[in-house]
């Protein structure tokens, strides 16, 4: 499916409607051992494969117009990933949920899910689709907050409760790390607005944590720094990804927003 | 047989790129292992985003896993750092599909495109836990093949395999798997080894280096000779007739993570008879077999479709000969069903304006540099090594390049070739600033590129007596293009390093001795030596020296003509003969033509194997200036300059 040329001849102006498709998934498995940068290679590919008419960037190499939000990082999962697709054709008229083409074929909301979830590896998974007009704000802007869970191996639950008290009751929690060649140091206290023991095994602790996105995120992985230098972190998991709007929080796409089924079977 | 991804989870997140060990690519099958099937781990011996887009591996994989009798998965050699991992924690080298254990297949074949990276089989084999030296094997261990361009000198690697798959692969796997079928279904019984291997050297194809006894005469071999009644004395290599039935793979690769060559490839056609004496892919894989068009296009089509891919490769040892080319490039530059606009590239571009065109045509946007491989300076020297391009073909090629709104051309030369002369070398610079000056003409900014190389002699060819050039003289004629090039801040050189030219010199023409060198190498630390940063001269050159060899005789001594040489027992489709008068007519600067297009002259590859060329056009392309017919003395003018007017528009409606 070729894209539709844009009437106005160049990618879109600003006195153009823009639908913008808003895409929930998930990602489990081996699949997390992948990039940020991988993971965008892969939904090129199945945007393609699906044939969502996408609208592409201006310039010498044009590139579909698809934004991504906050980096995952490689070897985590996560239930809640999120991009935007700026769609090239506008549904029926009167009608947002949906894509349709020149030639009436219409994919409902329905349709979209399980065929990206098609396209993509095993592992990851569409879990909700929203279509909007305007632009709004990118997700990197809009998320704030991120709810985490991540386990340290080998740690036994009573030094996990001791070490959760000591990291609520520190005032401060200075840390360097390189960023861009340069060492940098921050105080990542202020970021923490939730740390608690969720379970404990014979392979160790799992936490749940709610963690800042701003003005850096701030990872799992530096908690286990913080707690147990000496320890590995186990498998780690994004659950949720937070905006903050007038004094509430939401996740920028609920699953609920998708009455369709959301869980399609697929072993990872 | 039970998958090991639980250990291996654990050591991820512990390792540089972890993608590399997790599988999960589009279009993989991860077959089901039944205890009568043959099991396969087929290997690339280098990392995984150098050796997943290799289609060898790909299609044997496919056609292996279509037989009721087989099964087939992938594995990669693991960087460093993962390899201790695996040691440390008593893990296996793995396959990436089931993730299970190599040393748990039936069989372990590694595709051998090149060979610096020997010890990384020693690595792998080790990793796997499979006893390095074929000798030490016993019954249960895996069958060890090897295959692919390099192991058509499989001396070097003779202790270490148990076979050796010469030529096409597609129907040769299949041989080889139903004698080790009948085996694993008698339960492998004790002693029964080497009778396995005995049956499989009765293949076509299969040399099976341990029923061969060398012997030498000092530092010479005195005689390779069969040890039972039943092998034969000269092994000849697999030619797949019609590549058409063998549209594979059927379901290219896609992976998750970043790899080199990461788009949809389709072969067009395999073999060629350009005669470039240089080239051991030109030599030993004739003839010309080109793949239908039709089924070009539909590869190409439904590929695209079920890989979300949007660019394709249409590969070849020189694509622009394929008949129908300008056909097939622009059907799929329209084709309305492909997703979204597809680029196509062309590698093994011909220096003409043909070429030219047809590169024009397909890229649309991007048009930052063009490569061509004149190889050899001088007109002289391209004589020798029968790549009959002249200067004015050159730079009509370039005129049109640069007028089609190319700001940049890189020129691949070789040095180091046979009788080659300092004037020769520096030709390559003055062909290199002349094209500057076109260039200047259309683009204040032109420039040239020049990738230089030291050239490595290959067994099956005709330059396989030629002496290599030492490391000291392909640095000093290295030097002179720097030193010439110095002055012209629009001619950028870039040189490979020498050194590791002299080793992969060694490992090309050695013979079995250099077994031990390769093994003291890995020992000493030495894997991924094709790679910049681990490449160790002194280790080679110290087990050179402990095995009390001499990397002159292997190297840089030109061969006699009664010599026995370490391959002479292995037929790649050209007599010896052939090549023997090859060599003679190239230092007496007389060229050979393309015979795709002209009458047969009998190198061996079609008349000793009851194959011939399968090639659509009974004439050669349009502007192809090399075996068209022309005086091969002179060369002949072509016509290579293009019109502006002629091309079709970038962004032209598709």
């Amino acid at each position: 499916m070729t894209a539709a040329p844009n009437p106005n001849g160049h990618a879109d102006t600003h006195d153009r409607i823009i639908h913008v498709m808003r895409v929930r998934y998930n990602k489990h498995g081996k699949i997390r051992f992948t990039s940020h940068r991988d993971t965008a290679r892969m939904w090129e590919r199945a945007i393609r494969r699906v044939g969502i008419p996408v609208v592409r960037t201006e310039g010498f190499t044009p590139r579909p117009r698809v934004s991504f939000g906050l980096a995952l990082p490689t070897g985590y999962e996560s239930t809640g990933e999120y991009l935007d697709v700026v769609v090239d054709t506008p549904p029926a008229p009167g009608e947002l949920n949906g894509v349709g083409y020149a030639d009436g074929r219409r994919l409902t909301v329905a349709d979209l899910l399980s065929q990206l979830t098609d396209a993509l590896p095993v592992g990851m998974q569409v879990q909700a689709i929203e279509f909007r007009e305007g632009r709004g704000d990118s997700l990197q802007e809009q998320v704030t907050r991120c709810c985490w869970t991540f386990e340290i191996i080998g740690l036994d639950e009573s030094s996990a409760h001791q070490r959760v008290a000591e990291v609520l009751d520190s005032s401060s929690i200075p840390t360097t790390r390189v960023h861009k060649g340069r060492q940098r140091a921050d105080d990542i206290r202020p970021a923490i607005f939730h740390l608690a023991v969720i379970d404990s095994g014979p392979n160790g602790v799992t936490f749940e944590t709610e963690l800042s996105t701003k003005p850096r995120v701030v990872r799992p992985s530096e908690l286990v720094e913080v707690m147990a230098p000496t320890r590995e972190m186990g498998v780690a998991v994004r659950t949720k990804q937070l905006i903050e709007q007038d004094g509430a929080r939401r996740e920028p796409l609920s699953i609920a927003a998708t009455p369709a089924p959301h869980v399609i079977a697929h072993a990872s | 047989m039970t998958t090991l991804w639980p250990q291996i989870e654990p050591l991820l997140p512990r390792v540089q790129k972890p993608a590399r060990y997790i599988g999960c690519e589009d279009g993989m099958t991860e077959p089901s292992h039944e205890p009568h099937k043959v099991s396969w781990l087929v290997m690339y011996p280098d990392t995984y985003e150098i050796g997943l887009p290799n289609q060898g591996i790909q299609i044997l994989c496919e056609v292996l896993n279509e037989r009721d009798d087989a099964v087939a998965e992938r594995s990669y050699t693991p960087w460093p750092d993962m390899a201790a991992q695996l040691r440390s924690n008593n893990v296996p080298l793995f396959s990436l599909e089931t993730h299970r254990g190599a040393g748990d297949f039936d069989v372990i074949g590694f595709n051998l495109a090149a060979e610096l990276v020997y010890t990384n089989v020693l690595e792998s084999l080790d990793l796997a836990g499979v006893p390095l030296r074929q000798a030490d094997r016993a019954d249960a261990d895996p069958i060890v093949v090897i295959g692919g361009h390099a192991s058509f000198n499989p001396e070097p690697m003779a202790d270490f395999v148990d076979v050796v798959a010469l030529g096409d692969g597609e129907e040769l796997v299949g041989d080889i798997t139903e004698v080790l079928h009948r085996w694993k279904s008698t339960g492998k019984p004790q002693g029964s080894r080497e009778a396995v291997l005995r049956e499989l050297a009765q293949i076509q194809g299969c040399y099976i280096p341990s029923l061969y006894e060398v012997t030498y005469d000092g530092d010479f071999i005195a005689a390779v000779e069969p040890k039972y009644a039943d092998v034969p004395e000269v092994v000849y290599k697999r030619t797949v007739a019609d590549l058409a039935e063998w549209p594979y793979p059927k379901n290219q690769l896609v992976p998750m993570s970043e790899v080199v060559h990461d788009r949809l490839n389709v072969e067009v056609f395999r073999g060629c008879t350009r005669g470039c004496r240089f080239c051991q892919a030109g030599m030993i894989t004739r003839p010309v077999r080109e793949r239908p068009a039709d089924q070009v296009r539909t590869m190409i089509s439904e590929g695209l479709k079920r890989t979300g891919y949007d660019e394709v490769t249409l590969t070849s040892l020189s694509t622009a000969d394929f008949s129908g080319i300008e056909k097939v490039v622009a059907d799929t530059v329209n084709d309305p069903t492909g997703c979204g606009d597809t680029t196509i590239s062309l590698p093994s571009l011909r220096v003409d304006a043909f070429t030219v065109g047809l590169a024009a045509q397909v890229s649309n946007a991007r048009r930052s540099g063009l490569t061509f491989a004149p190889e050899a300076g001088s007109w002289r020297m391209r004589q020798i090594i029968n790549k009959l391009i002249l200067d004015e073909d050159l730079y009509g090629a370039v005129e049109s390049a640069f007028s089609e709104g190319w700001h940049r051309v890189k020129l691949y030369f070789l040095t180091g070739l046979p009788s080659e002369m300092d004037e020769d070398t520096l030709a390559i610079y003055d062909l290199a600033a002349n094209c500057v000056e076109i260039g200047k003409k259309y683009h204040p900014k032109a420039s040239v590129t020049v990738s230089l190389g030291g050239y490595v002699p290959k067994a099956h060819t005709p330059f396989q007596w030629f002496g290599q050039n030492s490391a000291e003289e392909l640095n000093r004629k290295i030097g002179l293009v720097r030193e010439a090039s110095r002055r012209n801040p629009r001619v950028n050189l870039k040189w490979h390093d020498s050194k590791a030219s002299s080793i992969e010199g060694l490992a090309s023409r050695g013979d079995r001795r250099i077994g031990r060198v390769i093994e003291r190498v890995w020992r000493e630390g030495g894997v991924f030596q094709e790679w910049g940063e681990y490449f160790n001269l002194d280790l080679w050159h110290d087990a050179m020296a402990a095995e009390g060899l001499s990397i002159d005789f292997y190297v840089t001594r030109h061969r006699h003509e009664d010599e026995i040489l370490p391959w002479d027992h292995i037929h790649a489709g050209l007599h010896r003969d052939f090549l023997w008068q090859d060599w003679q007519d190239s230092l007496a600067g007389h060229g050979i033509p393309d015979c795709r297009w002209t009458p047969c002259y009998d190198c061996g590859a079609c008349t000793e194997y009851g194959v011939e060329h399968v090639v659509a056009s009974p004439v050669p392309p349009a502007g192809g200036s090399q075996g068209t017919g022309q005086d091969l003395s002179a060369g002949n003018w072509v016509p290579v300059t293009l019109s502006r007017a002629d091309r079709v528009p970038s962004g032209a409606p598709t």
